[in-house]
């Protein structure tokens, strides 16, 4: 898999043993942490916490940094390295910052007969950012290219933050959806 | 707790016939109806939970053989029969007690596949009452219910669903007075589609990377956090309460004698009505595609049908009478899948269709075996060099030896996946790979369908 890399807090990569630095460093809020603890209890084993608690980690910090990965493991109380394993294998972990509005748009093969990449260069071109390339200049915006979401039969689809819209996107309704963000209506990507 | 999303899916459900006699709804019973996620709702109007308190009456093991008349097979895509599946399953004896668990597969990530989210959208307690009657049947300890991340409204619908069985006394300590304690755990994946393999979604269920195991150990021997587990479609636990309703040995009335029942296909591409329509197994192609989805939506004739989901290897016209069932399909090249049919018309340019579906391949492999791992990519980019106008004419034999040294050479069927679409492509479409590469252009004049600014 083409995972591109979390990026390090600064060039060096951590030294064994080196700690990130103060104000780098992520904690979970209690409520948070109250919330891992009952995932832990609730499974047989704690190890399963892993994947809901990076859920929680980008709900909290916004994206799934290096730091919120060490946050993780020290919540679960399992070693660093097999949260760094798990985060960079998931593709919905987003390992840099995402705009306020994260757009997903759908381009595989049900969607693309239907006009998925005419509509993805649209949403490129409306927003300004590309796919990968991080959030827009003001923060409102970021672009990425999924595969399928589950919406062929109404493709193609768009997922804005947490929310599938999937109702045969064309690009007027794009323009709705993108003022719908901006009017609020859409749950957010982050705390 | 968030608030449940009512907004009506846009998905299409019914068609003329649909919950007669002759094509009964069995799992989209109640489509469209979004309240019927409400406990009451489908006590009231579904017959709902009737079949788990007749089940509870009855010993685990007439339940298992209940399920193995109905003949159902799985409807995640291998066709394994599930009661035989359901058998399989370790009993306790003096010396030894197990802890067994069920779980229920609903990270649906094949492309063309959008069945189980309909299922999850209006009718949650069924699969809730089919994972009880399964959780019964093998005396299981917890359920789990594994959904894929990008499903976070339905995972809500599914989990507020949950709470109302619990506070109706359906899960919990001592179900119905049985002395069975019983109970099912929602998680939610990250999206990997590689999690919809069995033991592969048993590791992400446990927290781990999505990598699939070596079997054997097969999962009714060492499954979910080293314990019989068994791995169930969403599709297939939500036809058990029906099942257990109507009576195995009614239930095989449907469909064909080696492939019973009904099963839900998803028609998506280029059709009038896309949607998803259920129907008996053997139900002929050319009828969902022409009659029920409308036919071509572009005016142009439909070249290309993809049968069973996007890892089904593709079907040309001579094929499109193909009677929709596991056996027949098998023995027509292709297989059944997951119930996704996917139409491409005329204009549309095989080479990008199998690049797209390559490229898919290669970013969701999970780099755990070489032949998958390099196989696609290695075929990713020698399609982009054909698309691109700077094929070879040897590519083609490339890519016809790169197929059987991914196919059968893997811990788990993606790579066989990926060779589906390429080896039936180049073999019925191979005057469109050997026209790009002489004319360096598509031979079909339809839109684009790989984007200029995508990269994955």
């Amino acid at each position: 898999m083409n995972h591109p890399l979390p990026p390090e807090t600064s060039n060096e990569p951590l030294a064994p043993g080196q700690r990130l630095p103060e104000s780098e460093r992520k904690e979970f809020s209690p409520e948070a942490l109250a919330e891992i603890q009952a995932i832990m209890a609730k499974f047989p084993d704690k190890l399963a916490a892993t994947l809901p608690a990076l859920h929680i980690a980008q709900r909290e910090f916004g994206f799934v940094s290096l730091s919120a990965m060490k946050a993780v493991a020290k919540a679960i109380g399992i070693p660093e390295g097999h949260v760094f394993g798990v985060a960079t294998f998931y593709t919905m972990y987003q390992k840099a910052p995402v705009g306020k509005f994260h757009l997903q748009v759908c381009t595989n093969i049900s969607c693309a007969l239907r006009g998925a990449a005419q509509l993805l260069e649209k949403v490129c071109e409306k927003t300004g950012v590309k796919p990968g390339q991080g959030p827009s200049a003001d923060g409102m915006w970021s672009v990425e290219e999924v595969e399928c979401l589950a919406g062929c039969g109404s493709g193609p689809c768009v997922q804005v933050n947490h929310d599938v819209y999937d109702e045969f996107v064309d690009e007027k309704k794009l323009l709705d959806v993108m003022e719908a963000c901006k009017r609020g209506d859409y749950r957010p990507w982050a705390k | 707790m968030a608030a449940i999303r009512t907004k009506p899916d846009p998905q299409i459900y019914t068609f003329p016939g649909f919950g007669t006699d002759k094509f009964p709804n069995l799992m989209l019973r109640g489509a469209g109806d979004l309240d019927n996620w409400h406990l009451k709702v489908y006590e009231q109007k579904h017959e709902g939970y009737v079949a788990m308190k007749a089940a509870l009456k009855l010993e685990p093991v007439a339940v298992v053989e209940e399920m193995k008349a109905s003949g159902i097979r799985g409807r995640g895509g291998a066709g394994f029969p599930a009661g035989l599946k359901w058998s399989f399953m370790p009993k306790d004896t003096p010396e030894r007690k197990f802890t067994r668990y069920l779980v229920c597969n609903g990270d649906e990530g094949e492309p063309g596949t959008f069945k189980d989210r309909a299922i999850l959208e209006y009718n949650p307690h069924q699969l809730i009452e089919g994972m009880i009657i399964g959780g019964w049947a093998m005396q299981c300890k917890l359920g789990f219910v594994y959904i894929r991340g990008e499903f976070l409204w339905l995972i809500e619908k599914l989990e507020a669903a949950i709470q109302q069985a619990r506070d109706a006394g359906y899960l919990g300590k001592n179900i119905l007075g049985t002395g069975w304690d019983y109970d099912i755990l929602v998680y939610r994946g990250a999206g990997a589609y590689i999690c919809g393999e069995e033991t592969a979604l048993l590791n992400s269920l446990e927290g781990r990377r999505g990598e699939p195991r070596v079997k054997p150990p097969f999962p009714a021997a060492k499954g979910a956090f080293g314990q019989p587990t068994t791995v169930n479609n969403v599709e297939t636990l939500a036809a058990v309460p029906p099942i257990m309703r109507m009576g195995g040995a009614e239930y095989a009335k449907l469909g064909t004698p080696k492939n019973t029942g009904t099963r839900i296909f998803g028609v998506s591409g280029h059709v009038k009505r896309p949607g998803l329509f259920e129907l008996p197994l053997g139900t002929p192609m050319d009828f969902v595609v022409n009659e029920l989805a409308g036919g071509s939506s572009t005016g142009k004739k439909i070249k290309a049908i993809i049968p069973g989901g996007a890892s089904a290897p593709m079907f040309d016209e001579k094929d499109f009478d193909c009677p929709l069932d596991f056996d027949t399909v098998k023995a027509r090249g292709s297989m059944a899948g997951s119930g996704g049919l996917i139409c491409m018309d005329e204009d549309t340019c095989m080479v990008q269709a199998t690049l797209r579906l390559i490229k898919f391949y290669a970013h969701e492999s999970c780099g755990q075996c070489t032949p998958c791992r390099e196989g696609c990519n290695w075929m990713e980019m020698v399609l982009y060099r054909i698309e691109h106008g700077q094929g070879r004419m040897e590519d083609l034999d490339l890519l016809a030896t790169l197929t059987p040294r991914i196919g059968l050479r893997t811990l788990c069927p993606l790579g066989d996946a990926a060779c589906g679409p390429m080896d039936s492509a180049l073999q019925k479409f191979r005057h469109e790979f050997e026209h790009h590469i002489t004319h360096k252009t598509c031979y079909a004049q339809g839109s684009r369908l790989l984007s200029a600014v995508g990269a994955h």
